[in-house]
């Protein structure tokens, strides 16, 4: 496989990785360092790449190993915390503070999530994948993702009706 | 009409029953401007979504990792060591007069141990006249043993009579 061939096949997911990497590591330099490395790995093995049935599916449960381990390693243990800017709301600027305030809240909710649960909204709330590829990317079965996934939902709700009812931060 | 249905999206939604279809749905809802009230705290959920759907990953990969460029140089290394092995020893090995001295000192020593061969078969031929000698040492001692036997007899006989 030649280097074009192989940047149009990784092209497609290369920021579903980015975003998966993200979502585990935080940081912004570690996700953008995993995705390279990821990256480096497959163009490594591109020859064997064709036997792979599905490269994202095998690309994402990498990442997802990759970052575990990342954070199960030392090297992890002096993350940085660093939020990506948020674009436009095409709101007024008073709505659009809120807005970024409660938005920015999600993502904090969301770092306080199990690792398990956060990969599975990431996967499916984010990047909109169908429970059987979810299924293949974790090797889970999808009764186990449902469950995961409603947990994760109800809690994120949960703390955002306490935000918005009661202001609790 | 339309909020029921939203509301039973929501409930759907948290026990993780949707569908992709009815997740976009949900989706299109929340980040349009008229939101209901009651359903005012989904918003940044959904909205935070989409957003993060947006990020992208702007950093080149160097696909000509700089393990590829060490082993191409690792070769060249090789090769350089084998030419200098072949090379070094005949620019600084022995001069001509360090040969002839030593094709002298060869000859030299040749020249002693034929010598010394010289001798040795001289005193090989030596040792074979030696055996010789003691050939016949061997027989006269046959034959003095004889002469003692024939003493012992003459005394026998002397002692009769």
């Amino acid at each position: 496989m030649k280097q074009a061939d192989f940047v149009s096949l990784v092209m497609p997911f290369k920021d579903k990785v980015f975003r998966l990497a993200k979502r585990l590591l935080v940081s912004r330099e570690e996700a953008e360092d995993a995705t390279q490395e990821i990256l480096l790995k497959l163009w490594k093995n591109n020859n064997k790449i064709g036997d792979y049935k599905n490269v994202e599916a095998f690309s994402m449960t990498m990442t997802k190993n990759f970052c575990l381990d990342r954070l199960k390693s030392k090297q992890a243990s002096n993350l940085k915390i660093v939020h990506s800017n948020y674009t436009d709301n095409n709101t007024s600027l008073q709505h659009q503070v809120e807005a970024k305030d409660s938005v920015d809240w999600v993502s904090k909710i969301m770092e306080d999530l199990p690792e398990q649960q956060k990969i599975i909204v990431q996967l499916r709330d984010i990047e909109e994948y169908d429970y059987e590829d979810i299924a293949k990317m974790l090797d889970m079965n999808e009764t186990a993702i449902r469950v995961n996934l409603s947990r994760a939902r109800k809690t994120i709700r949960e703390k955002l009706t306490n935000t918005h009812q009661y202001g609790i931060k | 009409m339309v909020l029921n249905n939203i509301k039973t999206l929501i409930e759907k939604y948290n026990n993780a029953e949707t569908s992709l279809q009815e997740e976009a749905q949900l989706k299109a809802y929340f980040n349009g401007d008229h939101v209901a009230p009651e359903f005012e705290h989904y918003k940044p959920m959904f909205i935070y979504f989409s957003k993060s759907k947006q990020e992208q990953y702007t950093k080149d990969v160097p696909l000509n990792s700089k393990k590829t460029k060490l082993y191409q140089w690792i070769s060249v290394a090789a090769v350089a060591v084998l030419m200098l092995g072949l090379i070094v020893p005949s620019f600084m090995g022995p001069t001509e007069e360090e040969k002839q001295e030593a094709l002298m000192v060869y000859n030299q020593t040749m020249e002693a141990f034929s010598l010394i061969s010289l001798g040795m078969n001289e005193g090989k031929t030596q040792l074979s006249s030696l055996a010789l000698v003691g050939e016949n040492i061997n027989e006269g001692a046959q034959q003095a043993s004889k002469l003692s036997q024939f003493s012992i007899m003459t005394n026998k006989i002397l002692k009769n009579n």
